[in-house]
This record gives C-alpha cells, structure tokens and sequence, in this order.
C-alpha cells in the first residue's frame, strides 16, 4: 500500500505495549511517538501535530477515557481520529469509547493487519477534514470557520431568527456598458470591499455574491443582541462608503454609484447546503424572499433602505422616512406595512 | 490451577512472523524485565487496599500475556482482574500470579534461547 506516512501518537502505559505498536506501526510505513500515560499525552498533543492516536484505556494519572473526552472537547484537537486499542473487559467498555468519540476499536493483542486497515482509514479521514479545513479557511467568513469549528462540519440546516440584508447596485448592467471589463471588475472589487466591510463590523456574515449585489446574513450563525439593528446599521454604512466613493468617482468625473438596500427579519432555515465537497453557509425561508423583495421595491420608491414591520419594531431610534402601508409585495399573498429608512 | 497450557506456541510464532524474530526477542526481555515491577504493583495495590490499582497491575499483566500467548498466566490475571479486591493480607492469589509468570517466563526464555 502506498501512502503518505502518518504522525502517530502511542498512549499506553505498559512498555511492552508501546513497544510492540510502535514495531507495528513502523512496518505499516508511519512515525511512533509514544506517551506513557493520558497525561503525558495531553502535553505532547498540545506542541505536536498528529495525524492519530492509538489509545490504551487503563491507565495511571490520566485513563483512555478522559483522554477521549479532552480530545474531544477541543476545538484544536476534536478532529483527530482516536483509535482505541485494549484489552479492557466488557463491552460497556467499548460501547463508552465510541460514544466518546472514539473512531474505531481495536482488541489486544493486536492484529497487524487489522491495524493497518483501520491506521489507513483513520489517516484518510483526518486528510480529508485538513482538506477541508483549508478550504474553508480560504472561502469562509471567520465567524463561519468558527462556527464550524465549534459544531463540526455537517450539511444540515436549524431554525433560527435572523435578519437577511440584501443590497444591489442600481441599473449595473446599464453602468458597465459604457466600461471596460477591467474597470468592471475593478468596481464591483471596489464595491464588495466596501460591502463586506460594512457587514463584518456589524456581526453579519456575507452568504451569496450575486453579480452586482449581496445577500448578508445576521444573527446566524452567531447570535447578535440585536440582529435587526445590526442589518440596518450595515445597510446605512453601505450608503455612507458609497457616498464617499462617488466623491471620489465625481473627481474623476464618473457618474454616481446608487444602491438599494432590503432588510428583513424573521424565521429562516440556516445551515450548510451543498455537497460534501462544496457547500455555502446559506439561508432560506420567506425572510430571505421578502427581504430580497424589499430590495427591488427600493427601485420603485427610490428609497435608500426599506425594511419590514419586524425589523422597524426592533428598532432603537433610527428614524422612519416613510410608511408605504399595505404594500403587495411580488409572491406574498397578504400586503405589508414596509418603511423606508 | 489451570488446566490451560503455560504457552501456545501458535500466537508466540505470530508474533515472531509479524515483527520479526529479534524484535520479538527483545519484546520477551523486556516483558521479563518489566513483569516483577508489575508484580510489585499488584502487591502494593493490595496492601495498600487499593482496588484500582490492583485492578490496573493484573490487567496489565493479562494484557502482556495475551501478546506472547501465555494462556494460563493471562487467564489467571484476568481472573484478578475482573475478581473483588482480596483482603489485604491475603496473598494467595498474588502468590499464584507469580508462580505462572515465572513459568512462563522460563518457557518463553527457552524458546528465544534456541
């Protein structure tokens, strides 16, 4: 079998044991280091990296169990595959490991083959979730890669309340016409720096890029005190920097920049969709329709922010311009009060 | 005592197969180097009432057996292992322990001697 060697780690307190897995680990192709007891352990795996452990359950000082279990309970560590190898009596005993975490279970003494397989298989899982933290590192948020960190990556979505922002410059399309397609990109860089510096210092995390606009979530996957005012401080940052930059645009003598804002606040569905190869943090429910709605009416009303009665209720201070009572709204089958800000 | 024999030859040829034959002479050393301190555990765990650590000194010794296929050593150990705490002063089955490992140990010297 050819594959990358591993960095194992040997927790056993017998010498005899240490001994014969490190000889059984060397002839698979990988690296032993040996610990010999929990504790020990701890400390190595806390300088060291390592690819896995095989772990002995009875032990002084520190047992297999409470290895697991701080293993485990680390957000560093949590993704280290943890083979258990023991002779302990009672199946109890083996059902507990699992439960703790535990990847697999191997009796002693320990068959050398078995071992291989399941060395292999443990090392495979480990690369694919490095893998995978990588990407992550490269294309999420931090509050995302925190997040995952902290619940472990798993598609799957949660109810939560939340307020979804959406954003869009107005007629682009029209606006790029007239530009080369290096002074498009260059704008829309322009405009998404701006954008995501407006939702990240506001606790939102960017979920979509679509062309020449941006669905932003806050509230999930980080709770916000207040997650309502949180979006509609964004949005209005958003109208600040754009302003600033049709200074600057003005002084170059190009046309301004406008933009449209939509907030609402509600229920959505919030999770990991996607593949196990590639997923997005996203939302969905009918919070996310109205509010993208909500944007597009700004095109009709020509007001810089329009959010929902939910997200106006929340509100502490920020005036309201304007009341559009009754309003139908595109896929909704009752009206709504929306307000302009 | 037990009517399993001091060693099957079948796991201790394994053994040697599966890492080597100096290396599982070495393994033999260092189990007869390591096994009175094991002992020794046992018989301060007793003493001292502490059934953990008695626990822990027989399990580690059962364990080790098992590897070398010392069948009635690890069968006695396991016995201990899963039994209650003997009285303090009662050092019969401590006693016996050591009387299976000894012959144990003879065989497996005998067998990496050849």
């Amino acid at each position: 079998m050819t594959e990358t060697p591993g960095q194992l780690l040997i927790v056993d307190d017998n010498k005899v044991n240490r001994l014969l897995l490190s000889r059984n680990v060397e002839l698979l192709g990988h690296h032993a280091t040996v610990a010999e007891n929990g504790r020990v352990a701890m400390e190595m795996l806390s300088r060291q990296s390592f690819d896995l452990v095989l772990l002995d359950i009875e032990m002084p000082e520190m047992d297999g169990f409470q290895v697991l279990e701080a293993i485990k309970s680390n957000t560093e560590l949590r993704d280290l595959p943890v083979i258990v190898t023991s002779s302990v009596e009672g199946l109890d005993n083996v059902v507990r490991c699992i439960e703790l975490g535990a990847e697999d279970y191997l009796p002693k003494p320990v068959n050398k083959t078995l071992l291989g397989a399941r060395v292999s298989s443990g090392l495979e899982k480990k690369r694919l979730r490095d893998e995978q933290k990588r990407l992550l590192e490269r294309f999420a948020t931090t509050e995302v890669a925190q997040d995952l960190q902290e619940s472990g990556f798993a598609i799957g979505g949660k109810r939560a309340n939340a307020s979804v922002l959406f954003c869009d410059i107005r007629s682009f399309t029209k606006l790029s016409e007239d530009l080369a397609p290096e002074e498009t990109i260059d704008l829309l860089n322009t405009f998404y720096t701006l954008m995501f510096e407006a939702v990240s210092s506001n606790g939102g995390i960017v979920s979509l890029m679509l062309g020449d606009g941006l669905m932003a979530l806050f509230g999930v996957p980080q709770p916000l005190p207040n997650s309502a005012q949180s979006a509609v401080t964004a949005g209005q940052e958003m109208h600040s920097m754009i302003e600033v930059l049709n200074l600057e645009r003005q002084a170059e003598g190009k046309s301004d920049l406008k933009i449209g804002v939509g907030i609402a606040t509600g229920e959505v569905v919030a999770g990991y969709a996607g593949t196990d190869n590639r997923a997005t943090y996203t939302c969905i429910g009918s919070t996310v329709n109205l509010a993208a709605r909500l944007e597009s009416e700004t095109q009709k009303t020509g007001s810089r922010i329009l959010v929902d009665q939910e997200t106006c209720d929340l509100l502490n201070g920020t005036p309201v311009l304007e009341t559009y009572g009754n309003t139908t709204i595109k896929g909704f089958s009752e009206p709504f009060d929306i307000h302009a800000l | 005592m037990s009517d399993k024999p001091i060693l099957d030859h079948q796991i201790f040829t394994e053994l040697k197969d599966a890492t080597g034959e100096d290396f599982a002479a070495e393994l033999v050393n260092t189990f007869l180097e390591e096994a009175p301190g094991m002992i020794g555990d046992l018989k301060d765990a007793l003493a001292a009432s502490d059934a953990d650590g008695y626990r822990r000194a027989a399990h580690s010794i059962k364990s080790n057996a098992h590897t070398f296929g010392a069948t009635a050593l690890a069968e006695l150990a396991k016995k201990m292992e899963l039994g209650a705490l003997p009285a303090a002063d009662d050092l019969s089955d401590a006693t016996q322990l050591e009387a299976a490992l000894t012959k144990a140990g003879t065989a497996l010297r005998s067998l990496i001697d050849d």
